[in-house]
């Protein structure tokens, strides 16, 4: 009765680019990752002889806990506000007109036009204590002298917000387009107000898409470099810095590969966590019904 | 004294009607250019099922839609229970949809479904579940409660848009076309069944649909909309017998259209008209239509009576020669397309003993056909449009029309 007994066997034949896609292109690099983390550094930055556990000893203290904490939650904080952001702009997407569609998607896509550092720096501009937001808040009297835009979380999440609002709003939209709005008219004649047709409808409604686009900001907010270095400054490191520095100033690659392993399991471990959650959830009997 | 209920009947002056409820007052919609409702008003009484007939396009599931508040009306003021609700939000108004499309909520399950009114009033839990396994027994879907819409068949969706909509307790429920999408013998079940729910609950129904027969079975009422204007209000015998538009008499069932002019008066109630290339037709006049006033009559086939021999003249009986131009053969009934004079006229006639007349009746013969006065009803309104609606004789029948009837020969 299941679906995996009644596949056609060219089912293996139809899945076999992608089987080779994967596999080349994330298994292996990923195995290498985590074989790279158990060798021995070598002095001239290359890989060394014999395997060790060292690196990921190294890791133990307590500076590595904080970074990942830091780490963990600018690309919470920045995943969530770009999903707030990019709802109601997917919803807006899928309501308007065919002529409005257009216009709007390409205010979207038109960023990606300029270089992704070139926009970052543009930020550094933007924030700078003279620059004209510190101008506007302290001419309102919101911030004082000492406040400082620039190089703080603040500024990483924001900037990390700016970036990948993109990723998070396409897939909210296609999502979106594929909604059937009849559903929150349905909800409302049901007597739902709007906000509790939109939260019980419409939100479970795109949830692939909200899925889609969180993965598409998390796993670039969890990796990122370039923003933390060119807004936060150094007391707001990332992880990614980290990895960033020792790849090119320490030239340890098992070490930085010891830090992405680590980046990889507080990744890997919350998403199989809840899969496996949502999977209770949908089957009643179980995980190996 | 017998003929006069009879009028009564049909115009529609019965006694003891139930207050009006929802009301429909000069609402007007339009979208752009297209004028979707036109200055409708409408009473639907407490308990009754009214339907709204019509073409597809003609404004039906925007009237449903100005009732449910999906939509604000440009002018005009819609009414319930004596209260104005023009402007209250869907959320605010006792009116459940069932929508043609169902739009039950594809992420929840059936019991969920069900229970989403409720919820949404923040009923209390105990109160929900009670009135959700209520609702599943009424339906008889007890035992698919914990299945996702997806895995339901048409008429199980049907039933559940059904009790979703019901377990609210609406003062009206509105449908959209809730059988369109259902095969013929589910959407007969479901008709039975939509009664049955109507009687059991005691509410109002406001029912659209483009299908006569649907509308015609199971209203107390019908609205025949036409180009987002109602053309006639009546019971579906009053819409039926007495239709008052060239377009309700054309889009229910079949008719003929004659022109003519008011000659004189025939008696206190009838005239006799003057038809071009046509003896002079009698024919009720409840219009106080005078002399040289232009009318259109419609005749219903099944009231024109064909034989090849000469009726019996009688006062009130409109006798025509006729040639046979075209006969099909419908098992329960015989449908001829007629010549007389320069018109051409349909007659449905049943049969009752089919074999045993003497006289079938075939293709090219010389008939006579009559009708009663009272059988013809002048129109309030003609468009020549309407009538493409009824339905023309089969183009390529020609010859083989006579041989539709069976050959003594052939069937014993
Ligand atoms: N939201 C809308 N925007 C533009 N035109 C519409 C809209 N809704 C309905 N119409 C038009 O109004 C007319 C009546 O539509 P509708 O009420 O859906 O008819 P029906 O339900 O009788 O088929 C149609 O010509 C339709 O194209
Ligand atoms: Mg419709």
């Amino acid at each position: 009765m299941t679906a995996a007994t009644r596949r056609p066997p060219r089912e293996g034949l139809l899945t076999a680019p992608s089987f080779v896609w994967l596999t080349v292109l994330f298994a292996l690099p990923t195995i290498l990752v985590f074989a790279i983390a158990l060798r021995n550094p070598d002095p001239d930055g290359g890989i060394g002889a014999g395997w060790t556990a060292a690196n990921l000893g190294r890791l133990a203290g307590p500076g590595t806990a904080g970074i990942l904490w830091r780490t963990l939650w600018i690309s919470a904080a920045t995943s969530l506000i770009c999903t707030a952001l990019a709802v109601p702009v997917g919803y807006v997407l899928a309501r308007v007109g065919p002529r409005w569609r257009v216009r709007l998607l390409m205010l979207v896509v038109v960023p990606f036009w300029t270089s992704f550092l070139i926009r970052v720096f543009a930020w550094k501009d933007i924030l700078h204590p003279e620059g004209p937001v510190k101008r506007l808040l302290a001419a309102l009297g919101l911030a004082g002298p000492q406040t400082s835009l620039l190089y703080s979380a603040g500024a990483v999440v924001l900037v990390s917000v700016y970036a990948y609002l993109p990723f998070m709003i396409l897939p909210i939209y296609a999502a979106a387009e594929k909604f059937d709005f009849r559903l929150m008219e349905a909800a409302r004649d049901l007597g739902a107000r709007r906000w509790r047709a939109f939260r019980t409808v419409f939100l479970p409604g795109i949830r692939r898409g909200l899925w889609t686009g969180l993965l598409f900001v998390l796993i670039p907010s969890l990796g990122s470099y370039i923003i933390p270095d060119i807004v936060g400054g150094p007391s707001n490191e990332l992880l990614g810095n980290k990895i960033a520095q020792r790849v090119f100033v320490d030239r340890n690659l098992p070490q930085a590969g010891a830090l992405s392993v680590v980046l990889m399991l507080a990744v890997i471990a919350p998403l199989a966590a809840a899969l496996i959650l949502e999977r209770r959830k949908r089957r009643p009997g179980g995980l190996f019904r | 004294m017998e003929t006069e209920t009879a009028k009564d009947e049909r115009t529609g002056a019965g006694g003891g009607e139930a207050p009006d409820f929802l009301e429909f007052r000069g609402v007007s919609k339009r979208f752009g250019a297209v004028r979707a409702v036109e200055n409708v008003s409408l009473e639907i009484r407490k308990g009754e099922i009214f339907s709204v007939l019509g073409p597809s396009g003609c404004g039906k599931t925007t009237m449903l839609r100005l009732a449910a508040g999906f939509e604000r009306p440009d002018a005009g003021r819609v009414r319930l229970d004596g209260r104005d609700i023009t402007d209250l939000p869907p959320e605010k108004r006792r009116l459940n949809t069932i929508f043609q499309s169902y739009a039950l909520f594809p992420h929840m399950t059936v019991r969920d479904n069900i229970a989403y009114g409720l919820r949404a009033a923040k009923r209390p839990k105990a109160e929900v579940e009670a009135e959700v396994e209520r609702m599943l027994h009424l339906i008889r879907m007890t035992d698919q409660a914990g299945k996702k819409p997806d895995l339901l068949s048409g008429g199980q969706k049907q039933r559940v848009a059904i009790a979703r909509a019901l377990i609210n307790k609406p003062d009206v429920l509105l449908l959209d076309e809730p059988l369109a999408a259902l095969d013929l013998k589910l959407r007969q079940r479901m008709l039975v069944e939509l009664d049955l729910i109507h009687d059991e609950v005691g509410l109002t129904f406001l029912y659209v649909t483009h299908d006569q027969g649907e509308a015609m079975s199971l209203s107390d009422r019908i609205a025949v909309m036409e180009a987002g204007r109602i053309e006639q209000v009546g019971t579906p015998a009053e819409i039926y017998e007495a239709p008052r538009t060239s377009f309700v008499a054309a889009f229910i069932g079949d008719t003929n259209f004659l022109e003519g002019e008011v000659a004189d008066a025939a008696d206190g109630e009838h005239s006799r008209l003057r038809v071009e290339d046509f003896p002079p037709v009698v024919c009720y006049n409840d219009k106080t239509l005078g002399p040289g006033n232009s009318v259109f009559l419609s005749i219903r086939p099944e009231k024109v009576h064909i034989s090849r021999d000469r009726p019996e003249p009688a006062t009130l009986r409109n006798v025509f020669p006729a040639r046979v131009e075209d006969v099909i053969y419908l098992g329960a009934m015989t449908r001829y397309w007629v010549r007389a004079g320069d018109l051409r006229i349909q007659v449905l006639r049943q049969h009752a003993r089919y074999f045993l007349d003497e006289k079938p009746i075939r293709w090219k013969d010389d008939v006579w056909i009559w009708w009663h006065a009272d059988d013809g009803f002048m129109l309030e309104r003609y468009r020549e449009k309407d009538e493409s609606l009824i339905a023309p004789p089969p183009a390529d029948l020609g010859e083989d029309a006579g041989g539709g009837a069976p050959d003594e020969d052939g069937g014993r």
